[in-house]
């Protein structure tokens, strides 16, 4: 953890709940036919209903209620009948001064995520809501305050959005950072949402307080808003707990705000107080009917979904024989179908993973399982050092191949051990202190000792050696002694 | 002659388009200074569009039902590149960019638009006073107000300056200047005309409908534009309903309530009513019992109620979307440094008084603390407003009262007191909070010599059986009922 | 003024109340104006009244004359590309009835604050 996003506190806990927006993945918008693509020419994507013309009505896009569904379930939420309602506002990128959103009645209720480590967030619900356009801010550097006038295109207006609303069950910044990533991969894998936090289209609102440790009622939180990246989350979180331990540490209040973070000057300033608040006069929308979905249509949803990545963790872990948190890396990097088909011929689950972790940043490539297991076996059965597994490794990747014609072609053939015996007997009698000193030494010593040995086989070998074999003879040559 | 009539004329070659929208915009020359019935005549492209028709009857084509038949529509249903005001400033001179579906629909059924007609701005109002570009006055007694908000639809029609019009009902906005001009007016069960295109006064209430001298063509005209739309949520999803194949089958059999509230009579009778108008109820009543229906007083006890609910409920959506005239995207604006003072002054100069009045009082009755004592409370009474018709027509086929409580008031009598005019409505809001359709049909004149409506209503599709009780009340009264016909 | 969070009982509406709305509504009204709008809405509240007076515990409030749900559309685009000429020229007109554009965008004066 970089000290820039470490929120740690001493003496103080901090407690944080995010509202994350997302733009479902949609051919259209959320009630009308005009087009939902990111980056046309402005005012393009629009019909009379996006642009609010007097007349126009609503009409749900049936897709989008579907993804909400897969959000749902995805979030172990409890999907059920709702309804739309006006959220008033004036504002010029709102085409209608209102906002189409559910209140009362959204689509899911509360529900859990799990993180990689195995906590489970809270969700309090995750609703539909339509997109507003946007604005652009000309003359006074680009800045809303100081412009001399504003442009607005509508392209975005009526986009559909999931509101995601976790409950405040996060605890720091990397908790936060690693509730949006474990949501972006969800939201992605069932194909709800792109999940682009930089073009905008996964976007998060932080509610931030803080408690001295031990004292069970929350603090009063602000909300804070302009986050763009998980780094400024980890930025905004670590600066606006500090301010608030500050006021309070000073014998201050903290006031209930939403406030903006500035990613220039790493800060977050006041946008308003909550005397400000908005009266947004919610009440049903006139113009939509109640959404009730069947329990068929639900299970129907339901069946089709794709394995979460929770779940993939949880099958990959079982099969490995390794911790859930252990096996997130490569289920983040998709490989782990890759490592099961692997183990499933008999590879060694935990070089397959060492591969996956290490070797298979970029991801698979051209490698097959059939290859990869191949290979893990020749290394396993000591054909290959796992040096030299690594360099075919990435042939297989880049090019395919049989390992075995791949290693041959690269001349690499394992060291016979009768001439690593003799290898290892004159590093000895080279060294004698330091084979005193590793015959004689407690463990830790015996380890650091054997590191300089295998060290310095490798060095002569060029790595052509088997590391574990010389530790072999190591240990047998001082016992036998 | 009926519109049913002429468009069978124009289809058969008998007569022209062309005619019949020259003699329309004939009488409109004539009268409409007096009347004001327009916001718009569209001369030259009704004229155009009667001579395209023209032309496919002569190679054989059948231009549809309302072949070469003139159509006014109220000014607050969208037409493509025609200016749509809706009554206000702040939509001065706006060219929608799309048609609204009833337009399509007249399009498709071979009408002619004739003209956009006055109303009081965004159909608030019960007498055509509240336009920002004058009132509309009264053919039968031009001292007189023609009712409203479609006040200019139904005027239109009176008058002889079309034979048909649409207007929208939002509290009886067809209905009551139906009454109050001695024409046909019909508010259809919600859902059962498409409202996509029509300026939302009250999203949950407004209901487009026709406007004719007779029974028969406004049940042309209902089932032209009526029929699902899959561009409005709120659109029945059924067919268009037979109503001209029924027209002729009488009330026999068919049991008629008189709502006791709403017709100023028995004793939990609202106050307001002219004998006048009650006495023409009551033979209207006589009729129906003639031609065979069993009628009978019954109470429909909530419907007292039903003004304060309207009067929570319609202001609340409308002023949630009238939101939208901010001056950024289209009408008026008024500049000033910054949006939030452009969206003011915009709105503060672009606006009527009622509108504002209207747009403040549902802001307030949906604001945070008096949400749950305004509209929460007024969608209840709702609620036991449905549950009571539905009782009622668990006894009746069908319910009577008078359209409005007396005959067309003079112009400039009730502009001032607001609340005195909103009791205008209280025989029409009933059946737009249920939902359910009614009409008004001319039957007979006040004391004064004014037009009198009587007002059927029926349950949610229930339009077959009260066009067959309006078709006998009208025809008790000797056929067509318009003053210049 | 802000209203309470907690449901007050509605007394007679104020003049504070209806500068209340008309900022919120976006209004502006003169002294006069404010003077005669509290009048006129205080009188159309003291007829709602009546409803204040009914038992209506228990009742469900209605918000759609129909009982209509699940009214869908299907996910396909109903307007042409970008390149398409009727819904190009959709796009003119839109931009010809506005007050005032650039380079394709609605133009306004600044805008104060964020969005909330």
């Amino acid at each position: 953890m970089s000290p820039e996003t470490c929120s740690g506190i001493d003496g103080w806990e901090v407690v944080i709940g995010l509202e994350v927006h997302a733009e479902l993945a949609t051919a259209t918008k959320l009630f009308s036919g005009a087009r939902n693509e990111f980056g046309g020419e402005p005012n393009t994507q629009v019909d009379p209903v996006s642009l609010g013309l007097p007349g126009s009505l609503p009409v749900l896009n049936e897709k989008a209620v579907e993804l909400a569904i897969r959000v749902g379930l995805a979030l172990n939420c409890v999907v059920q009948p709702s309804e739309f309602a006006r959220k008033n506002y004036f504002y010029p990128d709102m085409p209608k001064d209102f906002q189409i959103s559910q209140f009362d009645q959204p689509i899911n209720g509360e529900g859990w995520l799990e993180l990689p480590d195995g906590r489970r967030i809270g969700i309090e619900r995750a609703h539909l809501e339509e997109d507003t356009g946007k604005s652009t801010h000309v003359g006074g550097g680009g800045r809303i305050h100081e412009a001399s006038y504003s442009l607005v295109d509508y392209n975005r207006a009526g986009v559909p959005l999931i509101e995601i609303v976790g409950k405040p069950d996060l605890r720091s910044a990397d908790d936060a950072r690693a509730y949006v990533s474990e949501l972006r991969a969800i939201l992605v894998t069932i194909g709800a949402s792109d999940g682009k936090m930089e073009e905008g289209s996964m976007r998060v609102d932080c509610n931030v307080s803080v408690r001295p440790v031990g004292e069970e009622e929350l603090g009063t939180r602000c909300e804070v808003k302009n986050i763009n990246s998980l780094r400024s989350l980890g930025r905004a979180i670590a600066y606006e707990s500090r301010r608030q331990v500050d006021l309070i540490t000073l014998g201050q209040k903290v006031d209930q705000q939403t406030r903006h973070w500035n990613e220039e000057e790493g800060r977050t300033h006041t946008l308003r107080s909550k005397e400000e608040a908005f009266d947004y006069r919610y009440f049903p929308e006139p113009d939509l009917v109640p959404v009730v979905p069947s329990t068929e249509w639900i299970d129907q949803i339901r069946m089709a979904m794709p394995l979460l990545p929770g779940e993939r963790r949880h099958r990959l872990a079982e099969e490995a024989d390794i911790r859930p948190e252990a096996a997130a890396l490569a289920v983040e990097r998709g490989l782990d179908d890759l490592a099961l088909a692997a183990m499933d011929l008999g590879a060694d689950p935990a070089r397959v993973l060492v591969h996956v972790e290490n070797n298979l940043a970029d991801g698979q490539g051209t490698l097959t399982a059939d290859g990869f297991a191949a290979l893990v076996a020749m290394e396993t059965g000591g054909e290959l050092t796992a040096t030299q597994a690594k360099t075919v490794l990435a042939d297989l990747v880049s090019s395919g191949g049989d390992p075995a014609l791949v290693a041959a072609a690269h001349g690499f053939e394992a060291m016979e051990s009768s001439e690593l015996e003799g290898l290892v007997e004159s590093l000895i009698a080279d060294h004698p202190e330091d084979w005193e000193a590793f015959v004689g030494g407690d463990e830790s010593e015996r380890k650091k000792k054997s590191g300089f040995f295998v060290g310095q086989i490798m060095k002569t070998t060029k790595g052509q050696a088997d590391g574990r074999l010389v530790n072999e003879i190591l240990e047998r040559r001082s016992t036998s002694r | 002659m009926s519109a049913f009539s002429l468009a069978g004329s124009v289809r058969s070659g008998e007569r022209t388009a062309r005619s019949i929208v020259e003699e329309h915009l004939a009488a409109i020359a004539d009268g409409e200074t007096e009347i004001n019935a327009f916001n718009l005549v569209m001369a030259d492209s009704a004229l155009e569009r009667a001579d395209r028709l023209d032309a496919l009857v002569a190679k054989g084509g059948d231009p549809g039902p309302l072949a070469g038949i003139p159509v006014a529509l109220k000014d607050n249903m969208c037409t493509r590149g025609v200016p749509t005001t809706c009554g206000s400033r702040i939509l001065d001179g706006w060219r929608p960019p799309y048609n609204a579906t009833v337009v399509e629909r007249l399009n498709d059924a071979g009408a002619v638009l004739l003209g956009k007609t006055n109303m009081d701005e965004f159909a608030m109002g019960s007498s055509t006073e509240n336009s920002a570009f004058g009132p509309t006055f009264n053919p039968c007694d031009t001292t007189r107000v023609p009712g409203g908000s479609s006040g200019g639809s139904a005027a239109a029609v009176a008058a002889g300056f079309t034979p048909l019009s649409l207007g929208s009902d939002t509290g009886g906005s067809i209905r009551q200047p139906a009454a109050l001009c001695g024409v046909v007016g019909v508010k259809p069960t919600y859902g059962r005309v498409s409202r996509y295109g029509l300026v939302a006064f009250a999203s949950s209430l407004d209901q487009i409908g026709p406007f004719a001298n007779s029974v028969v063509d406004a049940a042309m005209l209902l089932e032209v534009i009526a029929g699902h739309d899959p561009m409005d949520s709120t659109s029945i999803p059924a067919a268009a309903p037979d109503l001209l194949g029924v027209l002729d089958q009488g009330v026999e059999g068919l049991r008629v309530g008189i709502i006791e509230e709403i017709s100023g009579s028995g004793p939990t009778g609202l106050e307001g009513f002219s004998p006048d108008v009650q006495s023409r109820l009551a033979e209207a009543a006589e009729t129906l019992a003639a031609a065979g229906a069993t009628v009978e007083k019954t109470s429909v006890p909530s419907t007292v109620f039903g003004l304060s609910a309207y009067y929570v409920i319609a202001p609340a959506e409308a002023s949630s979307n009238l939101a939208r005239f901010d001056g950024v995207r289209f009408g008026l604006r008024v500049d000033a440094e910054n949006t939030v003072d452009m969206n003011a002054a915009t709105r503060t100069a672009g606006f009527g008084d009622e509108v504002k009045r209207r747009i403040m009082l549902g802001t307030y009755a949906l604001s945070a603390g008096y949400y749950d004592a305004y509209y929460g409370k007024s969608q209840k009474v709702r609620t036991l407003i449905v549950e009571d018709f539905a009782r009622a027509y668990g006894s009746y086929d069908l319910l009577l009262s008078p359209t409005a409580p007396t005959t067309a008031f003079p112009i400039g009598e009730k502009i001032d007191d607001p609340m005195l005019m909103y009791l205008s409505d209280v025989c029409t809001i009933p059946s737009n909070l249920a939902g359910h359709p009614a009409m008004s049909v001319p039957f007979g004149v006040g004391d004064d010599g004014l037009p009198v409506g009587v007002q059927v209503l029926a349950p949610a599709n229930g339009e077959a059986s009260m066009f067959r009780a309006a078709a006998v009340l009208e025809a008790a009264t000797g056929g067509l009922t318009g003053s210049t016909t | 003024m802000e209203p309470e969070a907690e449901m007050p009982t509605p007394g007679r509406i104020t003049r504070d109340d209806v500068a209340y709305v008309a900022r919120l509504a976006r209004l502006n009204l003169t002294d006069a104006e404010l003077e005669g709008f509290t009048g006129q809405l205080a009188d159309v509240l003291d007829h709602v009244a009546d409803i204040e007076a009914l038992a209506l515990d228990g009742v469900v409030p209605t918000s759609h004359p129909l009982p209509l749900s699940n009214v869908f559309r299907a996910d396909e685009p109903a307007v042409g590309s970008d390149d398409d000429a009727d819904h190009r020229l959709f796009c003119e007109e839109v931009l010809a009835a506005a007050p005032a554009f650039e380079e394709s965008r609605f133009r306004v004066p600044p805008v104060l604050g964020e969005a909330p």
